[in-house]
């Protein structure tokens, strides 16, 4: 990565530089950040870092699978394995760094592996085929990546630290404690302060078994090592460079060795602040002061900030700065809650400046938090507001705007806030990909994207320039906007609201937005006429698409209540087309791998049994979840289940900026955790309390209490302007936890316009509402009724009945799965021909 | 027949269709213009490989692969139709990237590169002659 970088910035600075590169790896620089996105799906090809066309076009001579064995430093030539040898003005050695595997007896087995380039996770992932349990000697960062590869390869995963808690480098004691709770939830087994004494091994000459130094015995039948790494620096030893004394090639400050012919950049070079980098934003830095110092002579490393933020196993972990609090007369500020999972920590100095601080859980603020450290600037609020989290009183939301000019914006191209702002300003830059391509911020791991968006939007808005808030280009309006447009109007088709009121022909944005609109609005089924032509893949199926092209079938059950007959019907509807099943989370039952074809021959069976359809698919009303209530459990209060399916039967089928849950809990033990919800009802003794704009999902949100103890209909009809306010004013996309945020006014607001009418809306809403309730009609019961709409249920406009033969299932856990890239799967019975599955399902 | 009757003879067309060039040459009719619905897709096998033909808003029908390069799945014709800067586009239902009906190419990634097959496309009035 970081020679392939090197020779960009040499080839953006022009020179006359002629290069050949030695490579050792079989393929040309990949992304080995992003590695270990090759388990979930990412294929080597699309780790590639080099542009195509860019070798040639620079007359790069790169030679693969061919490395360099030996430098003559006087005669200046380079040896390389195939016995050709170069000469050379200038030498740059990014050789980068190799695993360290501990010297244990066992460690070079058969099933023991070392993490760190694609043949390693082929063959990684090969041998995981056939083992059961797995061990990752090392939790540091890549340690405890590769034990989410394995765990999502389905093994029985223990991670092995020497230290006693994990990311020991990154983070401190609270941080770790509060990461390692957060691993062990998702079933990874941790020891720490545990050293590997021996890998045990087989008759087989395989790895079996593992001991470790406090006594534990664990039986592992494949191991990866990821216990650190060391520089590369054999090649710069035999040559008679100075290395350091713990390894590295010691450069200097332009990061030239101790020949003045020759450099080192990355993991393999000991930098002149006496530290060896294992980031690749310095080793960016690095390449790039070579590139500059080869043709103008002004190239300088000095240091490089190691602020790191990783999605580590889905638990979010960051560091950055002093993040062990080592400054001398250092506070810390702490907030921590291993409840929720969350540990943060910042370190500021005695004249309240951030020097740094550790984020577990919780990374939001990472984005602003080090550009703070990093400039050095004055905290913009107490420290302690920095780090509470929304529910626990007033925090401080500190914006982009409280960033002085020189924070440090994008650390992988060493991109200022204020070197931003000038792009927009002096360079004209009109929108972020132009931003990104003038000052290339944004453009090496992204994370800094979100934030480079505001800064450019904050520009352009004080520049004067009008910044578009409209959907997207075929509309300046927001969606708000538009509700309010085709609602006046009476407008009932996109191509009228298009022609007048926006351009070109819509996307896949506008479209559904549009779709979701004319829905919401009561516009008849959205099959028909034109509405049929804006629906997303979902919606236009009525079912939901799944990766391998198949989809999914998932009829409502209405507060989870169901009879043993209409549960006997799903079972065998699933067995008779081979469905895979599943409880949802939402506690109906979704069936998976039917194709297009057989879509209406499962529903006519669900329909025939007086099943309706769920809406799964739809941007609309998913699930009123519910506990039991009074009827059968000890400490209910209230009716919950009458009530869900009564909430879910008014509101099925109402399309909405996003989906919509809800819940029901009959008593304040909340089993039916009502509070994570768009809207929960929890019952009390004297009626109702009503809870909006929560949600589950990556950002969870607990609802706010918005009512208590109202009756009946009063609670039905405030549900009722709740969710109809919602629909006419939220944002494409926008779920009700963000709307209700942002709303001004705050909760006071939102309860003075539906329960005191303060802005005389709510006979509208009320009316809007009563529409949807009286004109709903089962989706897939009208579609299975109209020859029409059935037509396009074919995989094949002409061959209909011939399903998509590449729709292919394999057997797991006897029930089907899509067929990964590579594996044999078959496909499943065609449509006309139904007589169970014809996949073999091992059952043994 | 008599003569006078032939004369009351009409010639009117009965249908449109769409055709897809085959490998030989020849063509293939895969549908009626008429199953085509305005901004969608449908797919049909050609010389047993996969094509997504779309009837655009203004009447213009494209054909490309159904195969979408990104996700592996053949899902295209149940993409989305619209328009990019004036370019007729399909965005693949699965993650969404646009693609030129008119000449395949992604319009979205880094990868300009990745492109669908095009095929060649007509559609063919069938005359019949009617006796009046």
């Amino acid at each position: 990565m970081v020679g392939q970088r090197f020779l960009e910035a040499l080839a953006e600075r022009g020179g006359s530089w002629r290069v050949t590169v030695l490579c050792e790896e079989p393929r040309a620089a990949y992304d080995r950040v992003h590695l270990t996105s090759y388990f979930s799906g990412t294929r080597a090809d699309e780790l590639s870092m080099v542009p195509a066309g860019f070798l040639d076009e620079h007359g790069i001579d790169l030679r693969l699978g061919d490395p360099a064995t030996s430098v003559d430093r006087a005669a200046r030539t380079v040896t390389a394995r195939s016995g050709e040898v170069f000469g050379y003005d200038a030498l740059v050695l990014a050789t980068g760094s190799f695993p360290f595997v501990p010297p244990v007896p066992g460690h070079d087995a058969e099933g023991c592996f070392v993490y760190r380039t694609i043949e390693d996770l082929e063959a990684i992932e090969s041998w995981a085929r056939t083992a059961t349990t797995g061990a990752v000697v090392g939790g540091g960062l890549l340690g405890l990546e590769a034990a989410g590869a394995l765990k999502a390869m389905g093994l029985d995963t223990h991670v092995v630290e020497f230290a006693p808690r994990l990311m020991a480098l990154q983070v401190d004691e609270g941080g770790g404690a509060a990461l390692r709770r957060k691993i062990e939830e998702l079933g990874v087994t941790v020891h720490a302060g545990a050293g590997t004494q021996e890998i045990g091994v087989g008759d087989d000459g395989r790895a079996c078994a593992m001991s470790l130094s406090n006594g534990e015995k664990l039986d592992v039948d494949l191991v990866i090592f990821s216990a650190g790494v060391r520089p590369r620096d054999q090649l710069a030893r035999d040559c008679g460079l100075d290395v350091g004394e713990r390894g590295g090639i010691v450069v200097d400050a332009t990061c030239r060795t101790s020949d003045p012919h020759v450099w080192a950049i990355g993991e393999c070079a000991l930098a002149s602040d006496g530290r060896v980098y294992g980031l690749v934003a310095p080793g960016y830095q690095m390449a790039e002061a070579v590139a500059r110092e080869l043709t103008d002579g002004t190239g300088s490393f000095t240091g490089a900030d190691t602020s790191t933020k990783l999605k580590l196993l889905g638990v979010d972990v960051a560091s950055f700065g002093d993040a062990h609090g080592t400054a001398e007369g250092c506070l810390e500020v702490l907030y921590s809650n291993s409840r929720e999972g969350v540990y943060k920590k910042l370190v500021v100095s005695a004249d309240g400046r951030l020097l740094g601080g550790v984020l577990v859980g919780d990374a939001g603020s990472y984005d602003l938090l080090r550009p703070l450290c990093l400039s050095g600037a004055e905290l913009p609020a107490p420290p302690e507001q920095l780090v509470l989290p929304a529910s626990a009183g007033a925090p401080v939301a500190i914006g982009v705007s409280a960033l002085p000019d020189e924070a440090l914006v994008c650390s992988c191209h060493n991109v200022s806030k204020g070197a931003i702002r000038s792009a927009v300003t002096a360079d004209g830059c009109a929108d972020v990909p132009s931003v990104k391509k003038c000052t290339r911020a944004g453009t090496g791991c992204g994370s800094c994207v979100k934030m480079l968006t505001t800064i450019v939007r904050d520009e352009l808005t004080a520049n004067g320039v009008e910044v578009a808030k409209g959907l997207c280009e075929h509309f300046e309006h927001t969606r708000a906007e538009l509700f309010e447009i085709i609602q006046v109007r009476g407008i009932t088709g996109f191509a009228r609201l298009v022609d007048e009121h926006g351009t070109g022909s819509g996307c896949d944005i506008c479209k559904p937005v549009v779709a979701s609109i004319l829905a919401s609005l009561s516009n008849g089924h959205i099959l028909d006429g034109e509405q049929a032509s804006l629906q997303d893949t979902n919606d236009h199926f009525l079912a939901n698409l799944q990766r391998n092209g198949s989809y999914s079938v998932v009829p409502r059950i209405p507060g989870g209540e169901i009879t043993p007959a209409s549960l006997i019907t799903i079972g065998e509807v699933a067995r008779d087309f081979g469905l895979y099943t599943k409880i949802t989370g939402g506690q109906r039952i979704d069936l998976f791998g039917a194709s297009v074809d057989q879509l209406p021959l499962i529903w006519k069976r669900l329909v025939d049994a007086g099943f309706e359809s769920g809406h799964a698919y739809g941007k609309a009303l998913r699930t009123v979840k519910s506990c039991v209530g009074e009827t059968w459990c000890r400490y209910g209060v209230q009716d919950s289940v009458g009530l869900a399916i009564e909430l879910e039967l008014r509101y099925r089928g109402l399309r909405s900026p996003h989906k919509l849950k809800s819940a029901v809990s009959g008593c304040a033990r909340e089993c039916a955790e009502a509070q994570s919800k768009d809207f929960g009802v929890i019952a009390t003794s004297a009626g109702w309390n009503l809870y909006v704009g929560g949600n589950g999902g990556m950002t969870p949100r607990h609802a706010d209490l918005l009512a208590s103890d109202l009756d009946h209909d009063t609670l039905i009809r405030t549900i009722d302007r709740f969710l109809m306010f919602y629909i006419r004013t939220a944002e494409r996309l926008e779920r009700t936890a963000p709307w209700v945020e942002r709303m001004e006014g705050g909760l006071d607001h939102l309860r003075a316009v539906i329960m005191d009418d303060s802005l005389g809306i709510c006979d509208d809403l009320d009316e809007l509402m009563q529409r949807h309730v009286e004109t709903y009609e089962d989706e897939w019961r009208a579609t299975l009724e109209d020859p029409d709409r059935l037509r396009r249920f074919v995989s094949f406009v002409n061959a209909p009945g011939t399903p998509d033969p590449s729709v292919t299932f394999v057997a797991e856990r006897d029930q089907i799965r899509p067929a990964k890239p590579g594996e044999d799967g078959a496909p499943l019975p065609t449509a006309g021909l139904i007589a169970g599955p014809t996949l073999e399902v091992r059952t043994s | 027949m008599t003569a006078e009757l032939a004369e009351r003879a009409t010639e009117r067309a009965v249908d449109a269709h769409v055709q897809i060039a085959t490998a030989d040459g020849g063509w293939t009719t895969v549908c009626g213009v008429a199953q085509l619905v305005p901004g969608r897709g449908v797919a049909a096998l050609v010389d047993g490989e996969q094509v997504a033909v779309f009837l655009d808003r203004d009447g213009t029908v494209y054909a490309v692969g159904n195969l979408d390069p990104f996700s592996g799945a053949h899902v295209i014709s149940r993409g989305l139709v619209g328009s990019r800067k004036g370019v007729p586009v399909v965005m693949s239902p699965m993650y969404k990237e646009a693609f030129d009906l008119r000449t395949g190419l992604c319009l979205d990634g880094d990868d300009q590169a990745v492109a669908l097959p095009v095929h060649e496309v007509r559609v063919r009035e069938t005359v019949a002659a009617e006796v009046v």
